[in-house]
């Protein structure tokens, strides 16, 4: 019965996450950036943008620059969560990748460094005045979301283990859309709901600046508008009205 | 100076300060009277619908700029930018924290084109456009100076300016204009420049500056105007013809042409390298605006386009010009062709006129005796425009070293400022972004200060006694706020003054 309902779940959560991010990108590629507005100094050709764009998704450059705390906080927190998210393909993959055999052993680590990272960051939204100021009730419930869904796996190493060979008989069902059973644990429960909660709620909430930091285009852009004439669609037909 | 206004007191620097909800609250600058938005096509006063008009707006923007969708989209309110502004570093108001002057269209914005906003507006601090939002986007978007600095900070790159720029925008579109920018914007459409100041009024001006310079330097300095056939074109802006101590930078400029043995003009009819179409966020303004520079180039037959000395309009010539007028390279459409064939390209088009000195210092072509400039301890203040909205030379960072080459080869004693302030890390001057009136008096001050405490420290440890700068607004805003902090107003001027003390005539 339970894996029927999360079957169901899972099948619109990842429906919704796909069309809702698709949908957005879609929109982000079709809408113009009719002037240069890179923030200066900025490399000045293709090559040196893809390195920019290198140094802020993997080591949040300007963020450094900006506050360090929320720099430590927030790259320790995203850091672990890739290192989380790449461990779980092995419940999605059969066989099972090498190098996600080789991050296995992190995982308990990068599950408690995640929920550190998150707590800080939560801190600050209590503690800097600023940061407070600015915070809105679903900043808290993005915080307490992913705690939840951390702590939530953890305890399922701790405490309650849930079934994991079942867990990944259950997920390989669902992607030869051959529905199996789910291991019953109510951890697993939570855990799952909260995953599908997170699915769904990602296109629609702030959690698009994972796709927007490669759209920015004071960060995409490349320096250089004496060597190359730029126009916009509609820029252009101010020409030909003229 | 205005009695009511004081200026803060000076930080110890590092510390960030506490929020002061309310402090800039209802500071409004003069709106544009009906003749004044008309002339530009907007309508005349509040429109009716004006709050069905400003949604369809903000949805009209939406299409059009990819930046303004991915930075509505994209904040994850982690804070970096909040202590970056000199407007709430100055004034302590929450709402100049970057982040939060983009939530005021951020919440409107989820409300009206966000499912989460439509359905559960509290949750995600979405908000109804109500008159009151109206009034308080009128009162915050003009305490922006456009400045770019909380985008070098931003992980995102959000750059709170396209915000700006935008509000005043859709401001605009229902008829609640700024007086200051969009007055000035009507000069230069009727008359050629910021300052309405009309062709015979030039002519006389630049024969008056050619007598002056050939009494102090003994050398037949020209100004020339409206010539045909020269090969540079300088636009400049219009402070350059009158204002202090802008003037003496123009005299620096053509020095420079005349020791080279350059030919250049300035042109009656784009007597103004300002363009405070971008403070408005208003493109076809800003391209009517550049235009005219475009048919200036065209008319007089010119082989280079030069720009004096001022940041926002360098930040539109650098990186918009080719965009907006085809000054430029690398065009393949007629519009652009007709004029980029006629200039050389073996010179950057547009170039700056620091471009210029340095390379003719390079090549030997002037002489600069940085003697000259010995009463003077010299430091440099980085315009915003110029720092995070363009470049000068082949590097990326050229913006920042190349006019400071020319002051140390004008003068012997330069310092620099703390690199937290400097460079791209640099303040605005507080004036920027068309904020530079006489009824926002307080808010400039106010926002001078991140700058005034890093003047401070090179002033008490090195005794500088000369700010220089390359950019008209700076240089204004400058002169009028020094003395509230205690600093003559003759500290601040162009670099191009520098090198007009500096460099040797030969005649
Ligand atoms: C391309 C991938 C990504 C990049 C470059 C990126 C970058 C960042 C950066 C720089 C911040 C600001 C600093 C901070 O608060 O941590 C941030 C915040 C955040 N990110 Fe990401 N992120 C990415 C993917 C994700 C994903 C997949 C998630 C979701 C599960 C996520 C969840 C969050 C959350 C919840 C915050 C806000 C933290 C807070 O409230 O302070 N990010 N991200
Ligand atoms: C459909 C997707 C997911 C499934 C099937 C799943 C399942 C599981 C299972 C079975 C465990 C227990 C591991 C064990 O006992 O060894 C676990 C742990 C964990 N999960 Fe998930 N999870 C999913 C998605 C996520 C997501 C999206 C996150 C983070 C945002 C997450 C965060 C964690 C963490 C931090 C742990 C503990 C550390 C670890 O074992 O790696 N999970 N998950
Ligand atoms: S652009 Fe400049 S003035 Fe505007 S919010 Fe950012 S830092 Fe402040
Ligand atoms: S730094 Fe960028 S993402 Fe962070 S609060 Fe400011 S605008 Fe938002």
């Amino acid at each position: 019965m339970a894996g029927i309902l999360f079957a169901v779940l899972f099948y619109a959560a990842a429906l919704i996450l796909a069309g809702g991010l698709g949908f957005r990108i879609r929109d982000y590629l079709r809408t113009p950036a009719p002037l240069r507005i890179p923030t200066t100094p900025a490399p000045t050709t293709g090559g040196g943008v893809v390195l920019r764009m290198a140094r802020e998704v993997i080591f949040f450059e300007s963020l450094f620059k900006g506050s360090l705390w929320t720099w430590a906080f927030g790259w320790l927190f995203h850091a672990s969560l890739a290192f989380v998210l790449m461990r779980h393909l092995r419940y999605f993959t059969q066989p099972v990748w090498f190098w996600v055999d080789a991050v296995q052993a992190f995982g308990v680590y990068a599950g408690l460094a995640m929920v550190m990272g998150l707590c800080g960051l939560w801190a600050r939204r209590f503690l800097v005045d600023r940061v407070r100021y600015i915070s809105t009730l679903s900043d808290h419930l993005m915080l307490a979301l992913l705690i939840l869904i951390a702590v939530s796996g953890l305890s399922m190493k701790f405490l309650d283990h849930a079934d994991v060979i079942g867990v990944k008989a259950f997920f390989l069902g669902l992607m030869q859309l051959d529905p199996q059973p789910l291991p019953m644990n109510p951890l697993l429960y939570l855990h799952l709901s909260l995953v599908a909660a997170l699915m769904i709620i990602f296109p629609f909430s702030k959690l698009l600046h994972a796709p927007g930091v490669f759209f920015s285009p004071s960060r995409n852009q490349p320096d250089n508008p004496r060597e190359h004439r730029h126009i916009a669609p509609w820029a252009e037909k101010l020409e030909s009205e003229a | 100076m205005a009695a009511n206004v004081t200026a803060p007191p000076f930080r110890v620097i590092p510390i960030i300060p506490a929020i002061l909800p309310g402090a800039m609250e209802g500071l409004k600058p003069f709106v544009a009277s009906d003749k004044i938005q008309e002339a530009l096509g907007f309508p005349g006063e509040l429109v009716e619908d004006w709050h069905d008009r400003a949604i369809a707006k903000m949805g009209e923007l939406l299409t059009k700029y990819r930046s303004l969708k991915v930075y509505l989209d994209a904040c994850v309110h982690c804070g970096a930018c909040s202590d970056k502004c000199h407007y709430f570093l100055g004034t302590r108001d929450p709402k100049n924290m970057p982040v939060a002057r983009q939530d005021l269209m951020r919440s409107v914005y989820r409300r009206y084109f966000t499912l989460p906003g439509k359905f559960f507006p509290k949750l995600v601090g979405a908000r109804n456009l109500t008159r009151e939002v109206l009034d308080e986007w009128y009162s915050y978007f003009h305490q922006c100076s456009e400045c770019r600095r909380c985008s070098v900070f931003c992980p995102y790159g959000i750059d709170t300016a396209e915000i700006t720029m935008a509000a005043r925008e859709i401001l605009d579109s229902v008829g609640y204009g700024q007086k200051y920018s969009n007055e000035i914007i009507g000069k230069v459409h009727k008359i050629g420049n910021n300052l309405g100041l009309p062709g015979p009024a030039l002519e006389d001006t630049l024969a008056g500056l050619e007598e002056d310079v050939k009494e102090a330097s003994g050398s037949d300095v020209r100004f020339p105007l409206d010539v045909k056939g020269a090969q540079v074109l300088l636009i400049t802006p219009s402070a350059d013809f009158f204002a202090e101590p802008h003037i003496d930078s123009l005299i620096g400029y053509a020095k420079v042409f005349h020791a080279a043995g350059i030919s250049w003009t300035l042109s009656s009819m784009a007597s103004e390298a300002g363009n405070f179409g971008l403070f408005i966020g208003n493109y076809e303004q800003m391209r009517k605006v550049a235009l005219r520079i475009r048919q200036a180039a065209l008319e007089l037959g010119v082989k280079r386009i030069v720009v004096g000395e001022c940041g926002h309009a360098w930040r539109v010539a650098y990186s918009f010009w080719n965009t907006l007028t085809g000054i430029g390279d690398g065009a393949s459409d007629p519009f652009a062709l007709q004029l980029q064939r006629q200039l050389d390209h073996r010179y950057r088009q547009p170039s700056h006129i620091c471009e210029l000195t340095w390379d003719l210092i390079e090549r030997k072509a002037i002489t600069l005796d940085p003697d000259a400039n010995d009463h003077l301890v010299v430091t440099f203040h980085d315009s915003c425009n110029v720092a995070r909205g363009s470049r000068m030379g082949e590097m990326p960072g050229g913006q920042f070293e190349i006019p400071r080459a020319i002051i140390r080869a004008s003068a012997n004693h330069y310092v620099e400022m703390q690199d937290a302030t400097t460079r791209e890390k640099t303040f605005c001057c507080g004036g920027g972004g068309g904020l530079l009136t006489d009824d926002l008096m307080d808010l400039r001050v106010k926002g001078a200060l991140p700058r005034m405490e890093a003047l401070k420290e090179v002033v008490d440890r090195d005794g500088v006694n000369f700010m220089a700068t390359i950019c008209a607004i700076c240089k204004t805003q400058f002169s009028k706020v020094m003395p509230y902090y205690g600093y003559n107003m003759r500290m601040v001027g162009g670099v191009h003054q520098l090198v007009s003390n500096a460099i040797r005539l030969g005649d």
